[in-house]
This record gives structure tokens, C-alpha cells and sequence, in this order.
């Protein structure tokens, strides 16, 4: 089975992001990037079905050069080899943008099923996976816990809000959007890491995959967000903020 | 005619609550033209949901009937609505922001060349539509550009649903030409994972943890605070997905949905996958050491500092004062 994952580099969980001067974009100097977390996860899946299954797992990701570090990371884990869609404008890009860079990079490698993340956790737009299948005449589909291939294709366990779940069957090729949590994620080996060096790692530049259509979703501006509510902060050591918590609860809340 | 169209959900026989949220959020663009939005409900068989849509505050109902739409799928509701579409000329369709409109609008939207603008938080004059970037820590505004439909979703809990009745409005029905042959997948029966024996949703106080815990082996701390204060203990969704704490203690879009008096949530960041769970809450206190955390944005109360420090001392607080 041949598997394809688009993998997304993206700010560090918990990192503190500045809007630049542009006002369209964030600082990205002095920030540290990984990779989104439910990407992480496809990429598990697809390791495991490799296992399981034999075949390759080839690894997608369009970002500018620093992405570079996050795909050998996935190589490091396991990859066969790696597709680096150069582009700095990705953030400039609407879902359909993006996901037309990744579609025309996987079209030539005819993939037996391509695996990405459910939503990124900068832009977070989710749509990245559903466009593909689209773009390439796939069926699809998304919040992926678990993958099993069958005689005719393959049966998922989709989630559904509020805890429920639900099996979905669908021929081959296919795009699956996975979500985070169905299973345990590895980590990169030493040896891993080391092998990851001779893989392939190939470097297509954007404009090699055909114009992208102009943006009809434009993000205008960036701004810090409204807050919702009057948050009451309060100050003091951890000793002195409980105690004040504490009376809070007894005479303004009145839980205690 | 071209206007506004909402796009409501069936949720087991009957609209969705988020639905009704998206018809505040499509009067809200509607009004911009001095018009009311259209609703349209989706199915084999739409004449319930078509009636429970007709009071609620929209001009008209829209019945896109055909039976390959007995059950959700990407494939026959991206056909049925790109027909719709294409044969109305819509300026807006507005989507609940659900687990459903993220399976398949994407493509439907992209088969007309269009994007999605998902998840919008609010909507201003122009319009500009606001949505949540960075899991919350920042905002974007954004625009539609070029011609066609615009594609909108909007986040549970944003907008308020007007509850009033109207006189009923008059219904038409769209009868899509779908083959059996487009419709790819298919969807087994929805099942649920584990067994409920915790009802957070009648829980009255809630101690929270996420991933500022850092290990199972620190959940203890929370679990003490949580028996000082007779509280249920929930999580965010890291915590039950390292298996930590079972599933069922979940709270957020793919968990529980809560409303207790007081919601205490320790190490928890707030992405918008937990604060829909939670925002309903009376009280949110929060402890994080990030100021900058959204948690801190829906929250009544905040400390800023470490947990492993704050939470035993509150503990401690609690069961003195309770003495």
C-alpha cells in the first residue's frame, strides 16, 4: 500500500505569537515550530498500516525551507521518503490554495491512500484533507480514529460529536482526515534519526504546480481576541491567590 | 432568487440547537440587505424538520427531498447542494460549524471554486467575518472575495438563537437528480464508544485538567482538590486520549457538554474544542501559568502561576475553610 501523509509544520504549542507588522501575520523570528499535532497522528496511522500491510509511506508537506526540520522528523519516525512543496506565501493562501499545492504534488505518485491531519493548529481551517479528495476525485473522509483495510477497500471508525463513533466503509484510493488521540504516537529512534539523513527528500518549488486560483476567503487583519468576559486576575503568591480564590467561592460564587 | 440560505441540521429527527444559531448568524448577514434568510432542511423525508424550521424566524423553508438522503453522506449532500446552488445562485449559505458541515462543505465549496470561511465567531459590517486562529490566541478577520456563493460556518455558542415563534413561513421543495452510483462511502450505524456511568452534565461543580498536568502520575493533586470541594472530576481531550482518565470524563466538542455552578479548570489551555463544552458554565475559574492562554478569556476568575504550587494550597484552603 502505497500511503501518502500531508504533514503541516506549524508554532509550537503554548508559544507566545506576536501579530507582525503586516497585521496579516504573526512574528515568526523568534518562534519554535513542530509538527501539528494531529498530523503527527496520521503519520502514526500510516506507519502502523505500513507494518501491517507492507508498502511505502511517503511524507507531503508545503511550507518554506524551516518545514524541513519537521519532515526529517517524520522521516526520523519512520517515513520512506519526503515531497517538500516550497512555498513562504502559505498563510497567504485559502484552504483551496493550499490544498491545490498539495493535490498537483500528489497526483504524479498515484498513492493508494493519502492521510492528513483533521485541522492545523495555527490556521486552523480544517479543510485541507476534504479539498484534496475533491481536487483528485477521491472519496473521503474525516475525524479518523481508527483505519483497517479490507478486501474491497476499508472500514474507519469515524467520530461524532458527543461521544459517539460511527464505521464508515469506502473503496480505494482515499483521503482519511485524522483526528488526534486514536492511537499512541512513536518516537523518532536514534538510529531512526540517523537513517533519516540518506532518505529522499525531494524539493518541488510551488510554482512548478500550476497557477493557484486567487484567494475568495482573504484574511484581511489580524488582531488579539475580545474578550468575553471580565476576568477578575488574582494576584499573589500560590499560598495568599488560594486563600482569596477560596472567599471568592464562599461570598461571590457561594459554592462553598 | 438570489439571498441567504441557512442549511439546517437533523440531529435524530429533529434541528439541531447549533442550527438555530446559524439562523441568528444568517439574519445577521441578511439583514445587511433587509431581508430574512431562507432555511433549508436536507433528507428522504423533510416534512417534520420542514415544519419545526417554519417559525423560527425565516422567510422561507426549502425542502431538498430525494431518498439517497435518507443518511449523511459527504458524497449525495455535496451533489444535492452544488445542484441547489448552481440552480439558485445563492450570495450566502450558512452552515452550523458541526462535525457534519467540516465532513463535507469543504468539497462543496471547492466543486464551485469557492472556500469555506469555517468556525466565524462573529460577523461585522462589509461583512467581515471573525474566526479563531492559533487555537484561539489570536483573531482574523476575514473577507469574501470574487463571485459566487459565500460559504459560511459559524462556532457553536457564538451567536444567540432567537427562541421567539414567527408565523409559519411557506415551504418549497428542490428535488436533486442523484445516482446512486456517486455516493461512495457508506456510513454504518452511529454507536457509542463506552458505557456512560458519570454524568457530568447534571454535575453541579468540576474540577477541569489538561495538559498543564504534564503525567498521570500528578493527577492526585486534581483528584484532591476535586473530593475537597465535592466535585466531579473531567478533563480535556489530551488528557483521555493518553488514557489518563477514561473517555466518559471528557469534556469539549467530542466529550460532554456541561453546565455546572462552578467549572475549575487546572492546566488547561482552552482551545475552542473544550470551551464549547464548557462555556455555559455559571463560574469558570481558571489556573494556568500562560497569561496569555484563551481559557483566561471566557474565565470569571484567574490565577496566574504554577499549578503544582496553586492547587495544593487550594486544596488546603478549602478543606480549612470547610472545617
Amino acid at each position: 500500500m502505497k500511503i501518502i501523509v500531508a504533514i503541516k509544520q506549524v508554532p509550537e504549542r503554548d508559544a507566545q505569537v506576536r501579530i507582525d507588522s503586516s497585521g496579516k501575520w504573526i512574528e515568526e523570528a523568534d518562534l519554535q515550530f513542530a509538527m501539528n499535532e494531529s498530523d503527527a497522528y496520521a503519520l502514526e496511522e500510516a506507519l502502523q498500516l505500513k507494518e501491517k500491510h507492507g508498502g511505502e509511506v511517503v511524507v507531503l508537506s508545503a511550507g518554506p525551507e524551516r518545514a524541513g526540520t519537521t519532515i526529517r522528523e517524520a522521516l526520523a519516525k519512520g517515513a520512506d521518503r519526503a515531497i517538500h512543496v516550497e512555498v513562504d506565501d502559505l498563510h497567504k493562501r485559502d484552504a483551496l490554495g493550499a490544498a491545490q499545492l498539495l493535490a498537483a504534488a500528489v497526483k504524479p505518485e498515484s498513492p493508494d491512500l493519502i492521510l492528513t491531519g483533521l485541522q492545523s493548529d495555527d490556521l486552523g481551517y480544517g479543510q485541507t484533507g476534504v479539498i484534496m479528495a475533491e481536487l483528485l476525485g477521491l472519496p473521503h473522509a474525516t475525524l479518523i480514529l481508527q483505519v483497517e483495510k479490507t478486501d474491497t477497500g476499508l472500514t474507519v471508525k469515524r467520530e461524532l460529536e458527543e461521544g459517539w463513533f460511527q464505521n464508515i466503509e469506502l473503496p480505494m484510493p482515499a483521503v482519511l482526515m485524522i483526528q488526534s488521540g486514536g492511537t499512541k504516537l512513536r518516537y523518532a529512534t536514534l538510529m531512526g534519526i540517523k537513517k533519516a539523513k540518506t532518505k529522499e527528500l525531494r524539493k518541488v518549488n510551488a510554482a512548478e504546480l500550476g497557477q493557484a486560483s486567487a484567494s475568495t476567503a482573504a484574511l484581511e487583519k489580524i488582531t488579539l481576541p475580545q474578550k468575553q468576559k471580565s476576568t477578575q486576575i488574582i494576584p499573589g503568591s500560590a499560598k495568599e491567590a488560594a486563600a482569596t480564590l477560596v472567599e471568592k467561592l464562599k461570598f461571590e460564587v457561594r459554592i462553598l | 432568487m438570489s439571498g441567504v440560505y441557512v442549511i439546517l441540521e437533523d440531529r435524530g429527527g429533529r434541528i439541531s440547537r447549533i442550527s438555530w444559531e446559524a439562523v441568528a448568524a444568517a439574519n445577521i448577514v441578511s439583514a445587511q440587505s433587509g431581508t430574512k434568510a431562507t432555511a433549508v432542511v436536507i433528507g428522504a423525508h423533510t416534512d417534520a424538520l420542514a415544519k419545526e424550521a417554519s417559525t423560527r424566524g425565516v422567510s422561507k423553508v426549502v425542502r431538498i427531498e430525494h431518498p439517497l438522503l435518507a443518511q449523511y453522506t459527504s458524497d449525495g449532500f455535496t451533489a444535492a447542494l452544488e445542484e441547489f446552488t448552481r440552480a439558485e445562485s445563492p450570495d450566502y449559505l450558512v452552515f452550523p460549524h458541526s462535525y457534519q458541515v467540516r465532513d463535507y462543505v469543504p468539497a462543496l465549496a471547492a466543486r464551485l471554486g469557492r472556500v469555506l470561511i469555517g468556525d466565524v465567531t462573529a460577523i461585522g459590517d462589509g461583512p467581515v467575518f471573525t474566526r479563531q486562529l492559533m487555537q484561539g490566541r489570536l483573531s482574523g478577520n476575514y473577507k469574501s472575495a470574487g463571485n459566487g456563493p459565500c460559504f459560511l460556518s459559524v462556532q457553536s455558542g457564538a451567536f444567540r438563537a432567537d427562541a421567539g415563534e414567527s408565523a409559519a413561513a411557506e415551504s418549497s421543495t428542490f428535488t436533486p437528480t442523484i445516482d446512486a452510483a456517486q455516493i461512495r462511502t457508506k456510513p454504518g450505524e452511529p454507536f457509542r464508544g463506552t458505557a456512560q456511568t458519570v454524568d457530568l452534565g447534571s454535575a453541579q461543580l468540576i474540577v477541569a485538567v489538561g495538559r498543564g498536568i504534564r503525567e498521570a502520575d500528578n493527577l492526585p493533586l486534581v483528584q484532591d482538590l476535586a473530593a475537597a470541594l465535592g466535585a466531579e472530576v473531567a478533563a480535556s481531550r489530551p488528557i483521555c486520549d493518553n488514557g489518563w482518565l477514561p473517555i466518559e470524563r471528557q469534556v469539549g466538542s467530542s466529550g460532554q457538554t456541561v453546565a455546572p455552578k462552578l467549572y475549575l479548570a487546572v492546566g488547561i489551555s482552552g482551545a475552542i474544542q473544550h470551551l464549547v463544552g464548557m462555556k455555559g458554565a455559571q463560574c469558570i475559574v481558571a489556573i494556568n501559568k500562560d497569561a496569555e492562554a484563551p481559557i483566561f478569556e471566557v474565565a470569571d476568575y484567574g490565577i496566574v502561576g504554577d499549578l503544582f504550587e496553586v492547587v495544593p494550597a487550594l486544596t488546603e484552603a478549602i478543606k480549612a475553610t470547610k472545617q
